[in-house]
């Protein structure tokens, strides 16, 4: 009975310590000498982006002592989620780091800091206004820019010479009908001409739709957008789906796959070109086989040229945050341009900043640097990443739409129904 | 049933089992070969089970770009303790809820029931917004509460079958024979009840051991979070994933679970046999 009862008081006694032991502190970011902590949160996860960030940020706090920044490691993966929680339990991050099209209902909600009067002036005028206005919200700027990815197709150098056909430029791309014939001439023998991962099908669909002066979004002088699918609108899917199903140049089966699932088909050679973003080069460097030989070439062009939309990582200061102008005078730090390029480099992306993107570094042929840097001038916003109701639109109507479409379980007819009329009826929800 | 037909219906149950098994163990040994692959294998058309050229370089790679030590070692705090508190808590209220049945006793495990059909993501909040009037925020006693109070209805409803499964007849017997109600729960109950105890804490340990949405929110530097979290690390937007090194730290993540099940099972195998015995 006395051994129960001291065992009992005993494990009392651990667990009370235990729970003392592990508690943390709460703080206002500021120590009692003045010094100013701010937890800036960063999505970097490939290893020479995670190294460039944290390194700038030991930089950063060698030369500012009473400006500390602990480096905060987030995951894309639950990044939405992670935040949301925050923001409402008034403990979010100082600076985030995100991307566009995930800030808008965190900018409309009051939970991120409007920038304008605060980014110094080199910021603002060093990035472009197209990049700009993917993070304005209601005339306040919610983040900043700073890196981007546009698509571009990744080939099989040597299928492509050994077919013949024209070699496309950033200066001279393929037109869609051209890209079109070129995949149905490199199809055969066991190979297709194109894979096009499209698991997740809405974004790619609309943002290559710009280079035919697709919009599918558009936005009336009250403010109220509507949707409307006109030929440049179809140019992008038509061609998908022809490929698909009526070429058969393009792989069914990589219809539902990720980017990262085509590799090893096309390191096999079972596609001569896969449509990737930029970023994926570095998981090609890794797991090409010896000896493989890839160029990146610039997506298809239309009637708008080699226009794309894009949606560029961002630096945001939590409206909570008590240090705003501390935490902008580090993003100043972070995307000074031999900095952004720093950053640029670890995430295989391009910087939206025009200083960092004339870096020479970022214009070398090796691995499709200057593919990539010529086709930034043709970068646009990503259509809707403004439009409020877009995420259901694209979960609940044009997902399934266009995965149906692009498999040929339903035709143009019904796609255009479908996207228009449904979406419509989604977004009229969220504007009355 | 002929002797045939018995040796077919068997055949046929040991196929089964078979088969089970190898779809049961197909993500671990594919997740065993990832890891120690190279980079090139994993992007290869025809992929190996075993791999052509193992290496260890994903595990050093892990290892050099997130703390996978000190996380295991949160997560190894949170889920002992989760389990360890658990227990102490739902043994008692189980032992209530087996023995005493009454109208507050089926309240109670009305209760159970329907408190496991809230999802966490409505609860997340406001136990954020408690969290943190207790300071509780950015610490792992925070997430071991939570991660109690998360396991404790499943437990509670896990531990009540166990109490029911020891006859009442031998409390009565221990008291008839004069032993009073805490010796009696001690030396007689506890025994008996001690595999599922085990089974109970061990569901609680590996409940907080694979949690990851509440250790995301609720933890906030690197030096509290917790190994899940730091696996998504790993994980680029878009579901791109740096598959060489997620391997290799998913498999080392594995590997505490495993083990204390192969420790544990024999344990409440043995436990099981004892109490059939006695009673």
């Amino acid at each position: 009975m006395r051994a129960f009862t001291r065992a009992a008081a005993a494990a009392a006694t651990v667990l009370t310590l235990l729970l003392a032991g592990c508690s943390g502190g709460g703080s206002d970011g500021t120590d009692a000498d003045g010094t100013v902590h701010l937890r800036f949160q960063s999505l970097a996860w490939q290893t020479e982006s995670v190294k460039a960030n944290r390194e700038l940020v030991a930089e950063w706090n060698a030369a500012h002592p009473g400006i500390q920044v602990d480096y905060v490691q987030g995951s894309w993966d639950s990044v939405h989620d992670q935040l949301l929680t925050s923001f409402e339990g008034g403990e979010a991050p100082d600076i985030i780091h995100d991307a566009s099209d995930d800030l808008a209902d965190f900018a409309y909600g009051g939970y991120l800091a409007d920038l304008s009067a605060l980014l110094p002036g080199r910021l603002t005028q060093d990035i472009p206004a197209a990049s700009w206005s993917t993070t304005t919200f209601d005339g306040g700027v919610y983040g900043v820019p700073f890196l981007q990815e546009p698509k571009v197709l990744i080939a099989n150098t040597k299928i492509l010479k050994a077919s013949g056909v024209r070699i496309p430029t950033a200066g001279h791309p393929w037109s869609w009908e051209e890209f079109r014939q070129v995949t149905k001439e490199l199809t055969g023998k066991g190979r297709y001409g194109v894979a096009w991962p499209l698991k997740e099908p809405v974004s790619v669909t609309l943002n290559l739709g710009l280079s035919t002066g697709g919009q599918l979004f558009h936005r009336g002088e009250d403010g109220k957008v509507d949707l409307r699918f006109g030929e440049g609108d179809s140019v992008v899917p038509r061609t998908i789906h022809d490929q698909v199903t009526v070429d058969h140049s393009a792989a069914r089966t990589a219809l539902g796959m990720g980017g990262s699932d085509t590799l090893p088909g096309f390191f096999g050679g079972k596609y001569a070109m896969v449509p990737l973003g930029f970023a994926y080069r570095q998981q090609v460097v890794e797991q090409a086989p010896e000896g493989f030989e890839w160029s990146v070439l610039p997506a298809p062009a239309g009637s708008d040229g080699t226009a794309q939309g894009v949606s560029p990582q961002t630096l945001s200061v939590a409206e909570d945050s008590p240090h705003k102008k501390e935490a902008v005078e580090f993003i100043d730090f972070l995307l000074d341009p031999p900095n952004m390029v720093r950053l640029a480099k670890g995430d295989w992306m391009l910087p939206t900043g025009t200083e960092a993107l004339a870096d020479p570094a970022l214009h070398t042929e090796d691995l499709g640097w200057a593919t990539g840097t010529a086709i930034a001038q043709g970068l646009r916003p990503a259509p809707a990443q403004s439009v409020r109701g877009y995420p259901e639109w694209k979960d609940k109507v044009a997902t399934p739409a266009l995965q149906e479409y692009y498999s040929g379980t339903i035709g143009l007819d019904e796609l255009t129904d479908r996207l228009v009329d449904d979406g419509n009826r989604v977004l009229a929800r969220y504007q009355r | 049933m002929s002797m045939r037909t018995g040796r077919t219906t068997r055949a046929g149950q040991y196929l089964a089992l078979t088969g089970y098994l190898v779809f049961l163990a197909f993500p671990f040994v594919w997740l065993i070969s990832t890891a120690f692959k190279p980079a090139r294998e994993l992007g290869s058309l025809h992929p190996t089970w075993i791999p052509e050229h193992p290496t260890l370089d994903n595990f050093r790679q892990a290892f050099d770009e997130q703390p996978l030590l000190q996380a295991a070692g949160n997560s190894l705090l949170a889920a002992v303790s989760a389990g360890v508190i658990c227990v102490l808590i739902a043994t008692p209220m189980a032992y209530v809820m087996a023995r005493h049945r009454g109208r507050l006793s089926a309240a109670a495990t009305g209760w159970v029931v329907i408190s496991q059909a809230f999802p966490f993501v409505l609860l997340i909040i406001p136990l954020f917004l408690i969290l943190k009037n207790l300071h509780l925020i950015n610490s792992l006693a925070g997430l071991i509460m939570v991660y109690v109070v998360w396991s404790l209805p499943f437990a509670l409803w896990m531990l009540v079958g166990y109490v029911r499964a020891v006859p009442a007849e031998l409390e009565e017997a221990a008291s008839v024979d004069g032993a009073g109600r805490l010796r009696t729960l001690v030396s007689v109950t506890a025994p008996l009840l001690a595999p599922g105890i085990v089974a109970t804490a061990l569901f609680a340990f590996i409940t907080a051991w694979n949690e990851f949405f509440f250790a995301l929110v609720l933890l906030k530097t690197p030096e509290k979070q917790t190994l899940p979290v730091v696996l998504t690390h790993f994980i680029g937007a878009e579901g791109a994933a740096d598959l060489g090194p997620l391997a290799a730290a998913a498999f080392l993540a594995t590997l505490p679970s495993l083990l204390l099940f192969a420790f544990i099972q024999r344990r409440i195998t043995g436990g099981m046999l004892a109490g059939a015995v006695k009673s």
